[in-house]
């Protein structure tokens, strides 16, 4: 087995440029990232495990938990929906505007969260073009937690639209004749036929919109009205301590947002690795 | 032949709901952002286009973007190719440490450049005693966005060159190709498409950072205010126009990379169907 | 592609990169360049200062024949100051917190004996709180108490991040404990129905006052004196009304030269004499205008009734020392997190 591992890998160093690219990328990764969350970790190293708990599970720090999780929620069910419908659209029906419709889903990553924060607090504050509309109804969106969810879902629109575009793309036609002609509805068809196959990718999707609007700040900012124990998320918490110099308070905050980022992200690539898996375990 | 949702009535509503949706959620916001910079008229939008200090901060974020997107390129291509044509101990592991700046939340890869490179850091010290400014000045600004940038041309080159395999490439060397010829000639031209979407995408992003630029660019007026700096600098002022402007000019830039995006997508599309 | 085609060329763009990367020197100072004068400021000196500046460089120009050029920072005081600490290479500070200053201090940036350097506990003007309401003052708004009504909600910034908020929360206490004789309970009584009033905590003042001129949150807008006056010439003197309550907080606008990087700018002269401008006829004028109050016996008389007469509690009197009031109120799991909490 390992002498089997050894010479495969030999075999697989035919091509040339090991040395080097293994140089390059580890000295840049090292610079880059390593050398300065290590500074993190200094931060970190100089709490106790007591002092260490009692920063991180300070009631208002709890309740920002609460809110940015929430928000990220609300945002990443809304992205699921709408990234369906839009994936959907976009590849089974032609109508004129296609084109821009699926240009315009990548707009929240080309656009800088800043932009995205300064416009959204004008259109849905209270005389804004929106907020306008929606004050009589008695919603008000801006420093609200809908107007959080609202920032961190535009700012994650992209995510489930373009992981299950390519899904929905690559289904064999067959799948809806043989749905079809059992004469099921369209509903019913599409829930028990259609989904099961975009389910990881809908899932990846979603996952990826709420690992990214749970460390959204730039957009959310604006829009949150930073009132403890209600529309404080929790970067903003990171931030404050930092204006209050308090480093190793802002790191012991950021270790708890950094630990569940990559968690989530470990446990969407472990998902779809099972699932590429089984997809091709299954063809040999 | 039938399909799921062909039905005209259930193809209106769907159609219907996704142009409304995608016009409240993503179009409204870019009209606005125009509307507002050119409420007081085109002249006033000159006028504020030509202000010093937005003028500095264009010139920064274009200097920004041209160190950072280059040194991300060769990064990205040289990471791409390690950990999609070798096998090694702690591959895996790499391709993670790669999607970190992902996971960080933009304040706290500020916060970390900050704890390095500032007066009180472990090598801020060093770097005070000998004149060197890394933080509160441009180096420091361009550092924290190579941070937030760096996985991008390696995440879109990964998943295609581990699916391309590298057959052609190890027939090349059985050929006597050298390493260099190999990649510029076999390689090359097979993530061509890849690389510039990373590009684009590595680019984007560096003109547009705003959490992590914050933390380290100390605000110096005409100095290290980068243009999202600058919007936000100006919002701030009451000067609701100004940032309004030099937001829209941030918005042409997404526009234009939305449009190369497009057309690369399309000529990829255009080459398919010709093979 | 062309640049591709030669592998030395990489190399040269990736070393190129790298050595902009790592081993760039930002010049502090360029040979034949005028010297730059860096002010590290507060949030909302913005106007104030490019108002300032220009009439300092021709006065600096008329005393010494030299021409120079002052670069502005502005941020939350306290953003400012950590900013500095974390080597942003200001010269001279305008802060809007003695305490702020007092950090720079402790970490030997700043002379221990700031405060004596310059007249007025080196303070060249000073405002107070005031309290913004919407046209006709709807709700009857006259004084603190007012504030703590459950039919009011307040818009100011948030005391952990903005100096202009610890001001108010202040104001509001040193009013409580005046009118409750210093009764603890009830004085923190009025305090948290005061904090559970505030519909928006914005980072710093100049975001509180978007909250309440641009997106019409919340009836009371409470900020500088100074900051209040703007606001009404800005957006329209009939559309708001400023209410200067009968007692409120002295809110003192120190300045002070950070030696270590003056002297290493080469700008120790320029630094002391920019801060001497401030203390001039002119400029004191130029800050009146600005609605600061000022202590230029001449300059304040003819000001006289732009500012009412208030009584201005010194956080001195009140809490004892900065320190102290830093310590009690707004460190972590101080009083203000305890009033926060439920």
């Amino acid at each position: 087995m390992i002498a089997h591992a050894l010479t495969w890998r030999r075999e697989r160093r035919v091509l040339p440029g090991f040395g080097l690219s293994l140089g390059i990328s580890l000295t840049f990764v090292s610079l880059i990232l390593l050398l300065p969350l290590t500074s993190l970790v200094g931060q970190l190293s100089q709490l106790s495990w007591s002092q260490y708990w009692f920063l991180i599970t300070d009631p208002r720090l709890l309740a920002s938990y609460g809110v940015t999780l929430f928000g990220a929620a609300v945002a990443a069910i809304f992205n699921a929906a709408f990234g369906l419908l839009m994936a959907w659209v976009l590849v089974r029906y032609e109508f004129p505007g296609k084109r821009l419709v699926d240009a315009l889903m990548d707009l929240p990553f080309a656009l800088p969260t800043a932009v995205a924060g300064i416009t959204l607090a004008t259109l849905y504050s209270s005389n804004g073009w929106i907020g306008r509309l929606l004050e009589p109804l008695g919603i008000s969106i801006s420093y609200t937690w809908i107007g959080i969810a609202l920032a961190m879902a535009f700012t994650s629109i992209p995510f489930v639209v373009r992981t299950v575009q390519p899904v929905l793309e690559d289904l064999p036609a067959e799948v809806d004749e043989a749905a079809m002609t059992l004469g099921a509805s369209d509903s019913l068809a599409f829930r028990r036929v259609i989904l099961p196959y975009l389910w990881p990718a809908l899932v990846t999707g979603t996952g990826l919109a709420f690992v990214r609007s749970l460390g959204e700040f730039g957009a959310v900012i604006f829009i949150a009205g930073g009132k403890p124990y209600e529309t404080e998320i929790t970067s903003l918490m990171i931030f404050v301590k930092l204006q209050e110099y308090d480093y190793a308070g802002a790191s012991a905050v950021a270790s708890i947002v950094l630990a569940t980022s990559l968690a989530l992200l470990l446990a969407i690539n472990l998902w779809q690795g099972r699932f590429i898996k089984r997809l091709h375990g299954g063809r040999g | 032949m039938i399909r799921i949702g062909d039905a005209p009535r259930v193809r209106r509503l769907l159609i219907g709901a996704a142009l409304v949706l995608t016009a409240l959620f993503l179009l409204l916001p870019l009209v606005a952002i125009f509307a507002q910079a050119l409420m007081n008229g085109i002249d006033v939008y000159w006028q504020n286009l030509s202000d010093a200090y937005t003028l500095s901060a264009i010139g920064l974020t274009l200097l920004v973007a041209v160190i950072t997107v280059p040194v991300n390129l060769v990064f990205g291509v040289f990471l791409a190719w390690l950990v999609t044509r070798f096998d090694f101990p702690g591959r895996r592991l790499l391709q993670t440490l790669i999607d970190i700046p992902f996971a960080v939340s933009p304040v706290v890869a500020g916060l970390v450049y900050l704890l390095l490179y500032g007066r009180n850091g472990w090598l801020g010290g060093w770097l005070d005693a000998h004149d060197i400014q890394i933080m509160f000045a441009w180096p420091g600004i361009v550092l924290v966005t190579l941070f937030v940038t760096c996985p991008f041309v390696a995440r879109e080159l990964i998943p295609l060159m581990q699916a391309q395999g590298s057959r052609e490439e190890e027939a090349a060397v059985t050929l006597g190709a050298s390493g260099w010829t190999i990649f510029r000639r076999v390689t090359l031209p097979n993530i061509r498409h890849a690389l510039l979407y990373g590009v684009i995408l590595t680019n984007a992003r560096a003109v547009g950072e705003f959490g992590a630029v914050s933390v380290v660019a100390g605000a110096i007026r005409g100095e290290t205010n980068t243009l999202p700096l600058q919007v936000e600098q100006l919002y701030q002022d009451y000067n609701t126009v100004g940032a309004f402007t030099s937001a829209s000019l941030l918005a042409l830039l997404a526009l234009m990379t939305l449009a190369a995006k497009a057309v690369l997508e399309w000529r990829a599309t255009r080459r398919e169907t010709a093979t | 592609m062309t640049w591709f085609s030669k592998p030395r060329s990489l190399f040269t763009a990736s070393a190129v990169g790298l050595a902009l990367t790592f081993g760039a020197l930002s010049p502090v100072q360029a040979q034949d360049e005028p010297r730059e004068l860096l002010n590290s400021s507060y949030d909302i000196a913005r106007e104030l200062f490019a108002a300032v500046n220009p009439k300092f460089i021709d006065w600096w120009q008329a005393q010494h024949d030299e021409t120079v050029s002052v670069k502005q920072s502005h941020g939350g005081s306290s953003t400012q100051a950590r900013s500095i600490m974390q080597g942003l290479r200001a010269d001279v500070v305008t802060f809007n917190q003695v305490t702020d200053v007092n950090v720079l201090a402790d970490a030997g940036l700043v002379a221990e004996d700031w405060q004596d350097r310059y007249p007025n506990q080196a303070s060249p003007y000073y405002s107070t709180t005031a309290f913004l309401v919407r046209k006709g003052n709807p709700k009857q708004i006259e004084n603190w108490d007012d504030l703590a009504r459950d039919d009011v909600s307040l818009v100011f910034p948030n005391p952990k991040t903005s100096g202009n908020g610890r001001y108010t929360y202040l104001a509001a206490w040193g009013y409580a404990d005046q009118a409750f004789d210093g009764d603890e309970a009830k004085i923190e009584d009025y305090m948290s129905t005061f904090l559970g009033n505030v519909e928006v905590f914005d980072t710093g003042g100049r975001g509180a006052t978007t909250t309440f001129v641009e997106r019409g949150i919340g009836d009371v807008l409470i900020t500088f004196e100074s900051e209040v006056n703007n606001i009404r010439n800005e957006y329209g003197k009939d559309d708001y009304e400023v209410v200067v309550p009968p007692v409120s907080i002295l809110a003192e606008f120190p300045v002070a030269v950070v030696d270590e990087y003056a002297e290493r700018n080469g700008n120790e002269d320029l630094a002391k004499g920019y801060l001497d401008y401030l203390y001039t006829e002119e400029a004191q004028r130029l800050l009146a205008g600005f609605n600061y109050r000022v202590n230029d016996e001449k300059v304040a008389e003819e000001f006289s009734d732009q500012f009412p007469k208030t009584e201005l509690l010194r956080v001195e009197d009140v809490f004892g020392s900065w320190p102290e009031a830093m310590e009690t109120h707004f460190a972590s799991g101080g009083e203000l997190d305890q009033l926060q909490r439920r």
